[in-house]
């Protein structure tokens, strides 16, 4: 029988914590696509086949909004673009992987996935890479899907006077306080934020806030990066 | 409010979506050797990404919850909004934000 590499559990334990991140995210996912009258079958497309939580909620409150398909899918890529960062980041250690295995860690590259392994790589040249970041970044899978399920079966009973699609705001409002984190991306987030609501507010069709609003408040960050010196 | 979109559309969506978020991950472990690493231009343009589309996606569902921007107390989301950036400013816990947020728009809701 093959044994399991000790990097792989290794990989398992450091994630555990950030499960209590994942949990209540990915139930509201479910919640969210079931709200907006999708099927518990898309629900599960979404979290097996886009696998970005972020975007996968975006996504769903724009299509239930039916906002025009190109800025569904254009948001979800600006609200995924910051995992260029973190490709171009990890490669080095990814470097003699076999090609099926670049290809499964290229579907399964989270934040968490990023932060964890990267930390493990570099302080410890002996770790297993792919051992370790399977059992990070699969562990995350698996508790993802189950997470969006649930929250898909769940969100059928329950009733609309409770307001459970403000659930989704306050993801992304969990999401965003940790990314206020100096002074430009400080600026950054309030314009990016203003600007949205100026957008909606104005009455501005077909949705284009966020994708206006990102432009805007990336620009705003740059400009205060390089006025500020101590970005 | 539900979509209009037909399932047929809503897979289309995630399909592109899902090939368009693969090609990101696996840019740079694919292109390894061909580009070495991103322009420290780009590189600092994408670290503001991430402030600037989560603020897109909350502030105008806080401030405008119904069409036209709401700055009272009578907005009960903004509250809420305000009360949940507390939680997460301190605990910086998905759980935290959801439960305070919730809990203060249901005592907003059904109890005040």
């Amino acid at each position: 029988m093959p044994t399991v590499p000790p990097d792989l559990l290794d990989g398992v334990r450091d994630v555990m914590p950030l499960h209590l991140g994942i949990v209540p995210f990915g139930l509201v996912a479910g919640v969210a696509a079931v709200e907006q009258g999708l099927s518990i079958l898309h629900a599960i497309g979404f979290s097996t086949i886009v696998f970005a939580g972020a975007s996968q909620l975006a996504m769903i409150e724009l299509l239930g909004a039916d906002a025009p398909l190109a800025i569904v899918v254009g948001t979800a890529v600006v609200v995924n673009l910051r995992m260029l960062m973190y490709s171009a980041s990890i490669a080095p250690y990814f470097r003699d992987f076999a090609a099926q295995s670049k290809t499964v860690a290229s579907y399964l590259l989270t934040d968490q996935a990023y932060a964890l392994s990267l930390a493990r790589y570099g302080e410890d040249g002996q770790t297993d890479r792919f051992a370790y970041y399977i059992g990070v970044a699969a562990s995350l899978w698996v508790v993802w899907q189950l997470s969006t399920i649930a929250g898909a079966f769940l969100g059928a009973g329950l009733p609309p006077e409770w307001g459970f699609e403000f659930a989704a705001p306050l993801v992304f409002l969990a999401l965003l306080v940790p990314a206020l984190k100096d002074r430009a991306s400080a600026t950054s987030g309030l314009v990016g934020g203003l600007v949205a609501v100026a957008v909606v507010a104005a009455g501005i069709p077909f949705h284009l806030d966020i994708i206006v609003a990102a432009v805007v408040g990336v620009g705003a960050g740059l400009a205060v990066e390089s006025l500020g010196g101590d970005a | 409010m539900p979509t209009s979109y037909d399932a047929t559309t809503v897979w289309g969506v995630i399909v592109v979506a899902g090939v368009l978020t693969f090609a990101i991950r696996g840019s740079f472990v694919y292109l390894f050797g061909r580009i070495d690493e991103i322009p420290p231009q780009v590189q600092s343009a994408l670290e503001y990404v991430p402030a600037a589309v989560f603020a897109a996606l909350v502030f105008p569902a806080i401030l405008v919850p119904e069409g036209a921007v709401s700055l009272s107390l009578g907005n009960e989301r903004l509250v809420a909004g305000v009360l949940a950036a507390i939680a997460a400013w301190y605990t910086e816990r998905v759980f935290v934000t959801i439960v305070v947020g919730m809990g203060t728009l249901w005592v907003l809701r059904f109890v005040v």
